[in-house]
């Protein structure tokens, strides 16, 4: 007897977006702001989220969300600076996904938040697969990492809704052809916002802080 | 890693598709996969021969149908294959592409007895 072929057409990852779309209805709730933040290991993810956060204080109400494979090293950080962070650890997970977020967001007051950073784990090719329900996604690409980058990862430069390059500063010292990179990058995502940002010397962050608060004023 | 929680999603969704077709056993599984999607299949066979092994889909055969990224420029309307991360119309030079195939991770459908 031959097999019988059953149609199926079922989405591999409809477990995770039901959750990713409860997360979603849940922030919305709050009217809490959240962004997705991805990169590979060292870009300078909470580097750049502590100086955002500086300079958003006393404008914008913010908490962290810390994603790590081990240690609250990243959310300790964050609270220092009297920021509320939630740590997760994913114990060798590769990414986020929704249903970790969910337990994250139940240990936070969402009513004393408007803008939530999610700082996914350091990888530039899982964390695109997995819908977390934040309402914006940014990727970060530091200048020593090279501008060769959205040749080897296309899916997340395609995915993403801003991109902030950091430690611009370094431009001198490194062989890297910003007009070509953001060249590739646009032919990727032509929509994508791009950012240079240097947390060091404070170059082109009220650009990016300024784009923050229209994401947060947005109706 | 993450190769595990996935292979676990497509066991979930097949074994409750078979048990609706009140399926002795299932034999192979497609799966549809674009290039843009980050799986990869000599592992999930590995993971899911574990997984299944007490279950209505022990010993099924996973069947890979791989998308390729397909983009059509809205200038031109012209499609294509890209082969590098330049996604530049070749035909009218435009960067404004956007992305028709190549997303896609669904089981397709699975071959029970």
């Amino acid at each position: 007897m031959s097999p019988d072929r059953i149609p199926v057409i079922e989405r591999i990852m409809g477990a995770n977006d039901e959750l990713a779309l409860q997360n979603r209805r849940m922030l919305d709730a709050h009217h809490v702001h959240a962004i997705n933040i991805m990169a590979s290991p060292g870009a300078g993810k909470t580097t750049l989220i502590l100086s955002t956060a500086k300079a958003l204080q006393g404008r914008q109400r913010l908490a962290v969300v810390e994603g790590d494979v081990a240690s609250s090293v990243d959310a300790d950080k964050v609270r220092a600076i009297g920021v509320p962070a939630v740590q997760i650890n994913t114990g060798g997970g590769c990414h986020l996904d929704a249903n970790q977020l969910r337990e994250a967001l139940e240990q936070l007051n969402l009513d004393e938040v408007d803008l939530l950073f999610i700082e996914n784990v350091g990888n530039l090719i899982c964390p695109v697969g997995f819908a977390l329900g934040e309402h914006t996604r940014v990727a970060i690409a530091s200048v020593p990492e090279g501008d060769d980058k959205p040749h080897k990862y296309p899916g997340i430069y395609s995915a993403v809704d801003a991109l902030v390059v950091t430690k611009v500063d370094l431009l001198p010292w490194i062989d890297f052809d910003m007009a070509e990179f953001q060249r590739l990058v646009r032919s990727l995502n032509p929509d994508i916002r791009i950012f240079q940002v240097s947390c060091v010397t404070g170059e082109g962050m009220a650009e990016w802080v300024n784009w923050l608060l229209t994401l947060t004023q947005a109706p | 890693m993450h190769e595990l929680s996935v292979t676990e999603n497509i066991l979930e969704i097949v074994t409750r598709h078979a048990q609706q077709a009140d399926a002795k056993r299932v034999v192979r599984i497609h799966l549809v996969i674009g290039e843009l999607s980050s799986l990869v299949d000599d592992c999930v066979q590995f993971y899911f021969d574990y997984l299944a092994r007490d279950t209505i889909a022990a010993e099924a055969q996973l069947v890979f149908e791989r998308v390729s990224i397909t983009l059509r420029c809205p200038h031109c309307a012209h499609t294509w294959q890209p082969d590098s991360a330049d996604w530049t119309c070749p035909a009218c030079g435009k960067a404004q592409a956007t992305i028709q195939a190549g997303r896609e991770f669904y089981v397709d459908s699975i071959e029970v007895e």
